[in-house]
């Protein structure tokens, strides 16, 4: 399990490869804490390469979400499979997001 | 193509099978995600369904795991977490124990989705196990158990 970040034009891409779960959900967050700082202020997480998510990692997501607004940025999801759709209408997380289908249609939503 | 014949047990469906894991670990989150495939895996082998393996299974089983971790033993390495997990025709148990003093089951279980909690970053563990399992349980037996039972579809 990996996060890879790269910049494409003004906004910086995660991939999260892998599980996002309670042993790795530091990482993601101080990844993108770190960008955060250096002034970047959109985002977006894609899951294309994601397995499952636990509650630590929805919960990172949901902090992430919270700093990056109070900073003036966005965040944006994309590439959720039905399994991970899933857990995100059960925790009506799907409300709180923006999610895109694809990743090209999250780097135009911006 | 021939048929199968009776000493071509490889074809055999795995499904009637019953199969138990009893394993332990430390008080370590970095294990989580290994015990989670060894279980997935055999629920996948043993004919669960896809959505099953990829989403209730190890989401349920990675709370309950990472709840004793943190919660029941405090990740205090010294203690341990115990998993026993039982397959059979009917349906996955997993029983995960932790040396801590235990909790009570619904007063610990809020909704994350109302208003006042949708943005909190934590409060959706149990939840989410209660949603993804068919049951859950919890009581004390050598410690505190979690008993999480999903029955095949």
């Amino acid at each position: 399990m990996s996060f890879a970040i790269k910049k494409q034009g003004e906004i910086v891409v995660v991939d999260v490869e892998g599980q996002l779960i309670v042993g790795n959900r530091q990482e993601l967050k101080q990844k993108v804490l770190d960008e955060l700082e250096k002034g970047e202020k959109r985002f977006l997480i894609d899951f294309s390469q994601t397995g499952y998510i636990d509650s630590s990692g929805l919960g990172v997501l949901v902090s992430l979400s919270k700093k990056i607004r109070e900073q003036g940025g966005e965040l944006r999801l994309a590439n959720l499979n039905d399994d991970l759709k899933t857990l995100f209408e059960l925790t009506k997380l799907d409300t709180l997001f923006q999610i895109a289908d694809t990743r090209e249609r999250a780097l135009e939503s911006f | 193509m021939t048929q199968s014949s009776d000493a071509d047990v490889g074809s055999l469906p795995l499904y009637p099978m019953r199969l138990a894991i009893e394993l332990e670990i430390p008080s370590d989150i970095q294990y989580i995600e290994q015990v989670v495939e060894l279980v997935t895996r055999q629920c996948e082998q043993l004919s669960f369904t896809a959505r099953h393996c990829a989403l209730n299974v190890p989401v349920a089983l990675t709370e309950a795991l990472s709840n004793a971790i943190l919660r029941g033993n405090g990740e205090n390495t010294d203690k341990h977490v115990r998993l026993r997990a039982h397959v059979d025709h009917d349906s996955l148990v997993m029983e995960v124990a932790d040396e801590g003093a235990g909790f009570d089951l619904e007063d610990c279980t809020i909704d994350p989705t109302t208003g006042e909690n949708i943005d909190r970053e934590d409060g959706r563990g149990l939840f989410l196990m209660r949603r993804l399992m068919d049951r859950v349980e919890r009581f004390t037996d050598h410690g505190n158990v979690v008993r999480l039972t999903l029955r095949r579809e």
